[in-house]
């Protein structure tokens, strides 16, 4: 199944690579230190962010609870307004639901607007093979595209890439693509933009089908919301005559007035405006035939499955589908800031790439069981997540199925993986911490023996324990054992009347 | 099987049984605390909503002008003369009297005209059907006095008439409740703009380059 990076490694080795390389580092310190500070403004304007983000949270938790009935009135809604709704359980169908539309225009060539969804199911390399070409026409998509190059984050796919970087880009690529760089181009972002507009006009205007996914959908009016910034969005979805828009089943809302939650969280938490330049909101070919000849002629809706439902059966890992796509999280992440994007090997990074994908596709691939680990489960994502994912507890949930094994389904089938094989050592530490925890006087004992071996304690553990502790100071084990301490100098308190804390820090030798 | 049965399928068997009728739930289980009607925020209190709305349209880069109902055609005139626009969209049910006094080819939207048609105007003046004070945004629903949704994204310049105060909400719950969903919405805040390049905003990219809001009062 795609989803990951053809034969990427796992997460430590990818991100050992990455931190090594100065400008990489430079690049994401620089996007994500200027975008968190303005998030924390954007939401700070709001006075009732806590309440917005408990409703959507509410929202998104129940249309899960009931996603069946809603994917069935969306359905309804969509055909009733001159829609026609395809479903596609994974990817390949999706592909070629998609490319046999195409075909069935005549077409050769399609542009597109930025989509997660298209990205997780391989489409541009999918219409290549059928000799369709895919134009990205979102700015970071498009230097993605031109530079041959891969996504690393969810909202900015170039952040990788530094202006400089990116004027190289267009002066050598844009060329074989379409319209050349503009002579003398700088790294100015203003001209770099411009060279983009140029160089995609062309494209617009002259195209016949356009490719989407969607930021929502409306189940009781058949309405798709699509949110950007840079027209390009419109672009694709206003002047083609056949519009197709790939989505995931987890972006349908209830009702028309849900909308009123996310439009207001999902622009701060993203690109930290109030509002984004551009939203386009469009109900079937509403603004077709039956209206005004406003916008495509045919619109197909196809709904993607691909490991959503198999997320959906998982009780702690469903919450993961409440996501909009903000990635708030990735630009506080202290490990996305220093491993970047490419490490986690799939088109979804950072903490949110972290529990979706791994749920998405199994954790049966290397990378996919390294990913739960991609984390020191500081919260921060938590945080800033404005439908409240709490995503370190999914982390944590997603290792022990990694090192326990256990019941998870998996296209629709309930499975029972084994445990890693990698995490013996760890389940052996672990047996034995509960037989000592459960024995009051084996642990006594051991922690007496521990005390008084202090002196000749290793600074590093011998054997599977070397590649923990090389990153990390072992604890220094005291010179008396808590319980040991707490016992002498409770009696001593009862004594003398005295409280206990300066005779222990005296003991304790702090 | 179809895919369809496949995805319902899997759906019913990871959800269990549950409660039939979960639009009968649906009011308890989503609550709804957050600030709905016209808002009471400080920064809404201190200066009034129309004062916000041409505050927050300006901090994304849209040019903020003020005419009341005699003035606008003299306004327009003027705006349009200092784009040195010669050929100008006008959708089908703009008010005649607004373009009265300037001095342009008027230029219809026909069903025939390609995109490369509309490549070749200068500007497009719209009215609008709600604006937005909290966040700074348009919202354009393809009423007559609007025209298609190409009209205003394939200029380069876009000069959008706000009736003040009918036409003004002051946040995005209100937007949405005045709004039909049945019709093709676009939502502008500001003209185009990127956050491509380093996460830092850069305006002007495929809309409209240029973004000129007129309150109009009196109207």
């Amino acid at each position: 199944m795609s989803g990951t990076f053809l034969g990427m490694p796992a997460f430590p080795e990818a991100a050992r690579a990455a931190v090594r390389d100065a400008t990489l580092r430079a690049n994401l310190r620089h996007a994500t230190h200027t975008i968190r500070d303005k998030r924390a403004r954007a939401v700070a304007e709001l006075d009732d962010w806590a309440e917005l983000r408990e409703a959507g949270k509410r929202i998104k938790d129940h249309t899960l609870r009931h996603l069946d009935h809603y994917l069935l009135r969306l359905e309804e809604a969509v055909t009733a307004a001159g829609g026609t709704v395809h479903w596609a359980a994974d990817a390949d169908e999706a592909n070629r639901v998609v490319t046999r539309l195409v075909q069935e225009t005549g077409e050769r060539e399609v542009v597109k607007v930025k989509s997660m969804a298209t990205q997780e199911i391989g489409l541009n390399e999918a219409l290549e093979a059928a000799g369709i070409r895919a134009y990205e026409t979102d700015l970071a998509e498009l230097i993605v595209q031109l530079g041959r190059d891969r996504p690393s984050h969810i909202l900015v796919p170039a952040i990788h890439r530094n202006r400089g970087e990116i004027r190289d880009v267009f002066r050598t690529e844009m060329g074989r693509w379409g319209r050349p760089a503009p002579d003398g181009l700088t790294d100015s972002p203003a001209e770099l933009a411009e060279a983009a507009r140029l160089h995609l006009r062309e494209k617009f205007l002259r195209a016949k089908v356009g490719i989407s996914g969607a930021n929502f959908m409306v189940a009781e009016t058949g309405t798709l919301v699509v949110v950007e910034s840079e027209g390009n969005g419109r672009m694709c979805l206003t002047l083609p005559e056949t519009l197709i828009s790939v989505v995931g089943i987890e972006k349908v809302v209830p009702t028309w007035r849900d909308l009123e939650v996310f439009l207001q969280t999902l622009p701060r938490s993203a690109t930290a405006e109030r509002m984004n330049p551009y939203t386009s909101m469009w109900t079937g070919t509403s603004g077709g035939p039956r209206g005004e000849g406003d916008g495509p002629r045919a619109f197909h809706l196809v709904l993607l499955d691909n490991g959503r439902t198999d997320t959906l059966a998982d009780d702690v890992g469903r919450q993961v589908l409440r996501c909009i796509r903000c990635s708030a999280c990735l630009n506080v992440c202290p490990v996305y800031e220093r491993a970047g994007g490419h490490a986690y090997g799939s088109v979804y990074p950072g903490p949110i790439g972290a529990v979706l994908g791994p749920q998405l596709r199994g954790t049966q691939s290397a990378l996919d069981a390294s990913l739960p680990y991609a984390s020191s489960l500081c919260g921060a994502c938590y945080d800033v997540c404005p439908v409240a994912i709490d995503i370190p507890e999914v982390l944590v949930h997603l290792r022990e199925r990694v090192v326990e094994g256990g019941e998870v389904t998996r296209r629709g089938v309930r499975v029972r993986l084994r445990p890693a094989r990698g995490h013996a050592a760890e389940r052996a530490a672990m047996r034995a911490a509960r037989w000592v925890f459960g024995r009051p006087g084996a642990l006594r004992a051991g922690q007496r023996l521990a005390s008084r071996t202090r002196g000749v304690h290793p600074r590093a553990l011998p054997g599977p324990g070397r590649a923990w502790s090389a990153s990390r100071d072992l604890p220094e084990v005291p010179a008396e054992p808590f319980r040991d301490w707490w016992r002498r100098t409770r009696t001593e308190a009862a004594r003398t009347g005295t409280a206990p804390t300066e005779a222990g820090k005296a003991v304790r030798g702090e | 099987m179809s895919d369809r049965d496949v995805v319902l399928g899997r759906i019913g068997r990871a959800l269990g049984p549950r409660p039939r009728d979960p639009d009968v739930t649906y009011e308890d289980a989503v609550a709804r605390a957050y600030r709905r009607g016209p808002g009471d925020g400080a920064r809404e209190r201190d200066s009034g909503v129309l004062d916000l709305l041409a505050e927050n349209l300006a901090d994304y880069r849209a040019v903020v002008h003020r005419a009341d109902g005699d003035g606008l055609a003299d306004l327009l005139a003027r705006l349009l003369a200092a784009r040195g626009a010669r050929r100008v969209l006008v959708p089908p049910g703009l008010p005649p009297t607004w373009l009265a006094e300037a001095a342009v080819e008027q230029v219809p939207d026909r069903a025939a005209d390609t995109a490369y048609d509309l490549d070749r105007v200068d500007s497009v003046v719209t009215g609008c059907a709600v604006a937005i004070a909290g966040t700074g945004t348009l919202v354009l629903d393809g009423s007559p006095d609007q025209g298609r949704r190409r009209v205003t994204l394939v200029p380069d310049h876009h000069v959008c008439v706000v009736r003040v105060p009918d036409q003004v909400v002051a946040s995005v719950p209100e937007a949405l409740g005045r709004l039909d969903p049945r019709r093709p919405l676009t939502w502008i805040s500001g003209p185009s703009a990127t956050s491509d390049i380093e996460l830092d905003r850069v305006e002007g990219v495929h809309g409209p380059r240029t973004l000129e809001v007129v309150l109009v009062s009196g109207v």
